[in-house]
């Protein structure tokens, strides 16, 4: 591998300004922002950052030694290719750290319109194998590659080992359990998917029916769940709802869970993991602050003596508040997860 | 119009016995389709057919004159998956249909190549940039639109045939994880193979009983199945190439008929239509096409007007 990193990265989210604030004061070494339209796989109403809030956001955290990343990372169609390529030039221009791609037809632009600037391959990429980011860094000259969260611990070493960039992977936040950039579910219910709109079982489908047996979560009319009173109700993502399959009711596709990989620091710094990544621009600055305070804490202790390291009771009770569905998952790392 | 249309038959992507599949290719090779892909895209697990026997297949169909394509898996995790994924791209025989950039980038330069659905070519740059390694044919990703692919078509680089899946259950997502098992309560390391007992996938419904996936072990799908047949006029005006048929264990051949009847103006969209409505699975949807949910089935066309 070109790069050789002792020190794993920590990658965090920010949805709008505070939040980046937030997490540049808490101990980010790198944050990651997208601008406000669908070039971005968090395109969501009222979040993230148009231009003059970048230049402040990047600003704030270059002075602070912290770096920032822009997520381009959805996919272009031709309709809508100047909004990709003026969202490339921007982050250009602003001086962003790297660029977080997914599109072989924006990275080819970028390669081509800015050779200096870093390119990491987004997880929407759907890279999960060596010979697919070989393809990425071989033609557009990628540095760094973030994984896909159905890959088991043990490819993650494979994969770690035979790549020629170094791997960002996920560490904590919502969980994807379809390989990302090639789900299509949102869109097949909804017209809008991850890929062409930036959003997966967008907001503006959603609606809640307080029934006499429940409160209904549908998603373009489509019956997601249905809580009983006193059941707490969750967002109607629509591969984390209630079905029926053979005459049962259940979870068919993935509970409502968070990844957490605290329990893995030391096999991935072992692997040489470049980056930990946290999910989650959509949520507050508050969400920000408590998982980059938590984050932080453990990368510092594991880097310390990565023998003696395991994660301490403060840290999961504070991942476990912010936890969707409250409860926590070492997801496809942990084999038999799959 | 230089080309005529053709018709392909894409990949099985249920897991079907040894006897059925050598049964399905062995009536397939009789049939009015043009090309048929041949391989598992979807589990590495499901080897009812070895490499030898997919070849086999591969020459029997090439013998009864139709091209074949061999495809590889879509999801490529394991070290053994890309190994074999290695092995078919280096057939040396058969042109590979790539269903994963990993493909992609074993073939590029090396082969001719072309992309199943699952290979994001979303906008006329990317096609350029494939077709500049060896990409020869393209399947649309199947969430594009027809504006979509008219503004690629208006594009596309010369030596580049265009191909839509215009019939069958869409394939919609992929996961480390296994649904069929999970519906029995088995890892999915100790499947027990379950995916045998569903030809045609596992139904998944809502709770009030709409049906809406089908489970397909580690791939999901529409419990819809798409239906183009009566864009096929406007596909040839958009200079389409050929149209894909995705296998369903009954009927298949009538299916194919269907499309190739209408495709050669042998009878009306409203009778093309009649034919194929009692041989699906369950309702149909066109929704992608027209730029709308996948699932809906927007009344482009009389004598198609679904309700929901």
């Amino acid at each position: 591998m070109p790069e050789t990193h002792t020190k794993m990265e920590l990658v965090c989210p920010a949805g709008n300004l505070p939040a980046l604030k937030t997490a540049v004061d808490h101990g980010a070494d790198a944050v990651y922002i997208g601008f406000r339209d669908d070039t971005n796989a968090r395109h969501f109403a009222g979040l993230n950052f148009n231009e003059k809030r970048s230049r402040e956001g990047i600003d704030y955290a270059h002075r602070r030694g912290v770096k920032v990343f822009v997520a381009i990372n959805t996919y272009a169609q031709a309709s809508g290719w100047e909004r990709w390529q003026h969202s490339v030039d921007l982050a250009a221009s602003l001086d962003a750290d790297a660029l977080i791609l997914a599109d072989i037809g924006v990275m080819d632009y970028a390669a081509r319109r800015w050779p200096d600037l870093r390119l990491h391959l987004s997880v929407q990429a759907s890279a999960t194998n060596p010979e697919a980011i070989r393809f990425y860094h071989d033609n557009f000259g990628i540095r760094r590659v973030v994984v896909p969260r159905v890959l088991s611990l043990k490819q993650v070493r494979q994969v770690a080992e035979h790549s020629p960039v170094p791997l960002e992977v996920f560490g904590f936040g919502s969980l994807c359990v379809m390989v990302e950039g090639r789900c299509l579910l949102s869109s097949y219910a909804t017209g809008q998917s991850p890929n062409t709109f930036g959003a997966c079982s967008p907001a503006s489908a959603v609606r809640w029916i307080d029934t006499p047996n429940g409160m209904e979560s549908r998603l373009n009319d489509i019956l997601i769940d249905c809580y009983r009173h006193n059941e707490p109700a969750a967002y109607p993502t629509l591969c984390k709802g209630r079905f029926n399959v053979s005459g049962n009711t259940y979870y068919a596709i993935e509970e409502p869970t968070s990844l957490n990989t605290l329990a893995l620091l030391p096999e991935l710094q072992a692997i040489g993991i470049a980056a930990i990544k946290i999910e989650g621009r959509q949520r507050s600055p508050a969400y920000v602050r408590r998982v980059t305070q938590v984050w932080r804490a453990a990368l510092d202790s594991c880097q310390k003596d990565p023998a003696q390291y395991q994660p301490r009771t403060p840290w999961l009770e504070a991942l476990q508040t912010v936890s969707e569905g409250a409860q926590t998952t070492l997801g496809a790392y942990h084999r038999p997860w799959q | 119009m230089t080309e005529p249309l053709r018709i392909s038959l894409g990949p099985v992507l249920y897991y079907w016995s040894r006897d059925d599949l050598f049964d399905f290719y062995a009536r397939m090779a009789d049939t009015e389709v043009d090309i048929v892909y041949l391989g598992e895209t979807v589990c590495a697990k499901r080897r009812s057919l070895r490499s030898e026997d997919w070849i086999q297949l591969a020459e029997q169909l090439t013998a009864a004159g139709k091209e074949v394509v061999l495809s590889t898996l879509t999801l490529i995790e394991a070290g053994s998956e890309s190994a074999a994924m290695q092995g078919l791209c280096e057939n040396g025989r058969f042109t590979v249909e790539a269903n994963d950039m990993g493909a992609v980038n074993l073939l590029a330069g090396r082969h001719p190549f072309t992309t199943g659905p699952s290979v994001n070519i979303y906008n006329p740059r990317t096609l350029k940039v494939l077709a500049e390694r060896g990409l020869k044919r393209w399947v649309l990703p199947v969430e594009l639109s027809r504006q979509t692919l008219a503004d690629i078509q208006a594009q596309r680089p010369a030596g580049v045939e265009t191909e839509v899946l215009v019939y069958g259950r869409l394939p919609l997502a992929y996961s480390a994880r296994c649904f069929t098992a999970r519906a029995h309560n088995l890892p999915k390391d100790d499947c027990q193979f379950r995916c045998l007992d569903y030809p045609d996938g596992l139904l998944l419904s809502t709770q009030e009983n709409q049906d809406f996936l089908v489970l397909n072990g580690i791939q999901t799908q529409s419990a819809r199945s798409c239906n183009l047949i009566a864009e096929i006029d406007d596909m040839r005006a958009l200079g389409v190439d050929i149209l894909r048929i995705s296998p369903q264990s009954r009927h298949t051949e009538r299916i194919i008929q269907a499309f190739h009847q209408r495709m050669c103006h042998h009878c009306s969209v409203e009778a093309a239509s009649a034919l194929l409505e009692p041989l699906m699975p369950g309702k149909s949807c066109n929704g992608y096409w027209h730029g709308a949910a996948g699932m809906d089935a927007a009344a482009g066309h009389a004598g198609l007007i679904q309700t929901t």
